[in-house]
């Protein structure tokens, strides 16, 4: 029964990863770029929200609404100051850029905030306290639940989003041939900052899971984006659903690891990304390539 | 039309660099113990950025987790004294095993491409950290004194500290110097003008860039036996802190990618601002990471890179020119 009770907690610990890894997977999904900072943007969306709540007393899930247009206009901005600058020049340029930002990110969030370990999780009220106990073994927490439910609307709406608007159209013409879609008379800037601000809005939700489930401090992000990262890698990049199901299955084998001892949580994580690695991009098939 | 390596200039700065190096070693002679600990960071920076280089700027392997060799390094050589070995020999060891770690790494390591290589590098970096926390033998998650090089006076100390720096210095920066200028290092700087070209034209691209992550591997565990010889406290979350990687980052991209001499100018100036910033601090902090992002969209090839193409200008010379007629030149 622990078995499986791991594997359900490792699949509300997975959803909250999916929502962390969606705005990554959509970014390089459009762009081909990996935004190093997501990590980063996602812990200053729940300072965002933070300071709200701070300053009216709202439930974090009511400031998390008032917050989302500032991270929408951040999301604007980011691509309109660096990425789009970086896009033109070569594959390291958003790494190194997206880096540094990254750092000054952290570091500003440092000077402003203290390191004080912060969270949310007793102003978000019941939710966080709430389980229904199935079994003796089995315990199912309304939060897990709420973050299970909130992960699946997400990607659920990003595929109506892709499939049926004209927006949605416009970013998947883009993210196939940018050149082409141009020349087809699409506006690859207004898609690549609409891709980018609809990224940062979505990590700023994984933001707010992050302050509400655990805690955070300003130096957070850097784990996030790992976790986040490994998520899309396990689901193959560029594959929004395999991005969900990354996630969830990066939460299931961390809770299974620290079944076996709580410091393994994030190493077995860690594994089996490496071990994703090695199976896609490994074997005789490279073995052979490397021959010719 | 002849083809020329060496100019003027670029034999005198040749020439000096290698006087300089012979000076550095009367370093531990004149001065006092905490200058001599200060020049050793130096020593170290420069290892560092220059290996560092030796992956994004030749190999286009933009790492973020080369600090999986530096933590393997400073570990080793508590490891290595561990089992008796006596403490500077067992740093040797230790930079020999980061370099041969990097082996089995790198194969699953390159098999990655651009974000997934530099983020899979810090997943590495962090697999290998958490299983060093594990392990009460090197101090768990606390960290470990090197209370073996207490048995040196601590003049002696920083001295032989300093004089493996340089050492080390030395044999890895002239190790990348001859190596770019080998036919090898000719198909090295062709993958970096355009790996594409590169490959078309017959260079084997993966096995280059193999021989350079693992020169970086060494470099790097190098650099980590230093930093733990000169610290003589290691601790799992600064020795594997992606610090490191924002350090090399700052120096390379501001000194000048894919030059010899750009990633040691910006380890001087790194140096020179953390001398002047002692107090360290997030401020200082927000400005490195400003810079470095700024350098990467505005001037990406950083300060030296910007001088050499507008000077003409080598002073170690790795690449060849050809010299049309008098006056006229131009480098290749």
């Amino acid at each position: 029964m622990t078995i499986v009770n791991a594997v359900l907690q490792g699949i509300f610990l997975g959803a909250f990863y999916a929502v962390l890894a969606c705005g990554l997977s959509i970014m390089f999904g459009v762009m081909r770029i990996i935004n190093l900072a997501h990590g980063d943007i996602a812990v200053l969306g729940a300072y965002v929200v933070f300071v709200i709540v701070q300053g009216t007393g709202m439930s974090p899930f009511v400031a998390f609404v008032v917050a989302l247009p500032v991270m929408i206009v951040l999301g604007y901005l980011l691509q309109l100051t660096i990425l789009e600058r970086s896009l033109k020049s070569g594959i390291l340029t958003p790494l190194l850029a997206t880096f540094g930002l990254s750092i000054v990110i952290q570091n500003l969030l440092l000077i402003k905030f203290s390191p004080d370990v912060r969270s949310l999780g007793g102003e978000a009220g019941a939710v966080t306290t709430s389980s229904w106990q199935v079994t003796s073994g089995l315990s199912v927490s309304a939060l897990g639940i709420v973050i299970l439910v909130v992960a699946v609307l997400v990607f659920g709406a990003l595929q109506l989003f892709l499939s049926r608007t004209r927006a949605g159209w416009m970013m998947r013409a883009t993210a196939d041939d940018a050149d082409a879609a141009e020349l087809a008379g699409i506006d690859s800037r207004g898609v690549y900052a609409r891709a980018t601000a609809l990224a940062v809005a979505i990590a700023a939700l994984g933001g707010l899971f992050l302050a509400i489930r655990s805690v955070f401090d300003p130096l957070s992000g850097p784990t996030q984006l790992i976790f986040a990262f490994e998520a899309v890698v396990i689901g193959g990049m560029g594959r929004l659903w395999g991005t969900l199901l990354g996630g969830l299955a990066l939460g299931v084998a961390q809770t299974l690891g620290a079944q076996v001892n709580p410091e393994y949580s994030a190493l077995s994580g860690h594994l089996l990304f490496l071990a994703v690695l090695v199976v896609r991009y490994g074997g005789l098939r490279l073995s052979f390539r490397a021959a010719r | 039309m002849r083809v020329q390596r060496w100019t003027r200039t670029s034999k005198l700065f040749t020439g000096a660099t290698v006087a300089i190096a012979v000076l550095l070693a009367a370093v531990p002679l004149v001065f006092d113990p905490d200058v001599v600990q200060k020049l050793t960071i130096l020593l170290y920076l420069v290892l560092l950025a220059a290996m560092w280089n030796a992956l994004a700027g030749y190999g286009g392997l933009l790492s973020v987790g080369q600090q999986a060799f530096i933590g393997i390094g400073a570990y080793g050589t508590v490891f290595f004294t561990g089992l008796g070995v006596s403490p500077y020999p067992a740093m040797v060891l230790a930079m020999l095993a980061a370099g041969l770690i990097s082996v089995p790494i790198s194969f699953i390591a390159l098999r990655l491409r651009a974000a997934q290589f530099a983020i899979g590098m810090w997943v590495i970096a962090e697999a290998i950290s958490i299983v060093v926390r594990l392990d009460q033998n090197l101090g768990a998650g606390t960290g470990i004194s090197l209370i073996q090089l207490n048995q040196y006076a601590p003049n002696f100390r920083q001295a032989y500290t300093f004089w493996l720096a340089l050492a080390f210095t030395v044999i890895f920066l002239s190790a990348l110097f001859f190596l770019l200028r080998s036919p090898l290092g000719l198909s090295l700087q062709a993958i970096r003008d355009d790996e594409d070209a590169a490959r078309s034209l017959g260079v084997r691209v993966a096995s280059r860039k193999r021989l350079l992550f693992v020169l970086a591997g060494f470099g790097c565990g190098a650099a980590g036996v230093i930093i733990g010889a000169n610290t003589l406290f290691i601790e799992p979350g600064s020795i594997f802190s992606v610090q490191w990687s924002a350090y090399m980052i700052f120096m390379v991209l501001v000194g000048g990618l894919g030059t010899f001499e750009g990633p040691i100018l910006g380890a001087i100036l790194l140096f020179g601002i953390q001398t002047t910033f002692t107090q360290g601090g997030p401020w200082y902090l927000v400005g490195l990471g400003a810079t470095a992002a700024l350098f990467a969209l505005a001037l990406p090839r950083g300060i030296w890179g910007t001088l050499e193409e507008r000077l003409g200008l080598r002073l170690l010379p790795v690449g060849y020119r050809a010299v049309e007629k008098k006056g006229e030149e131009r480098t290749a």
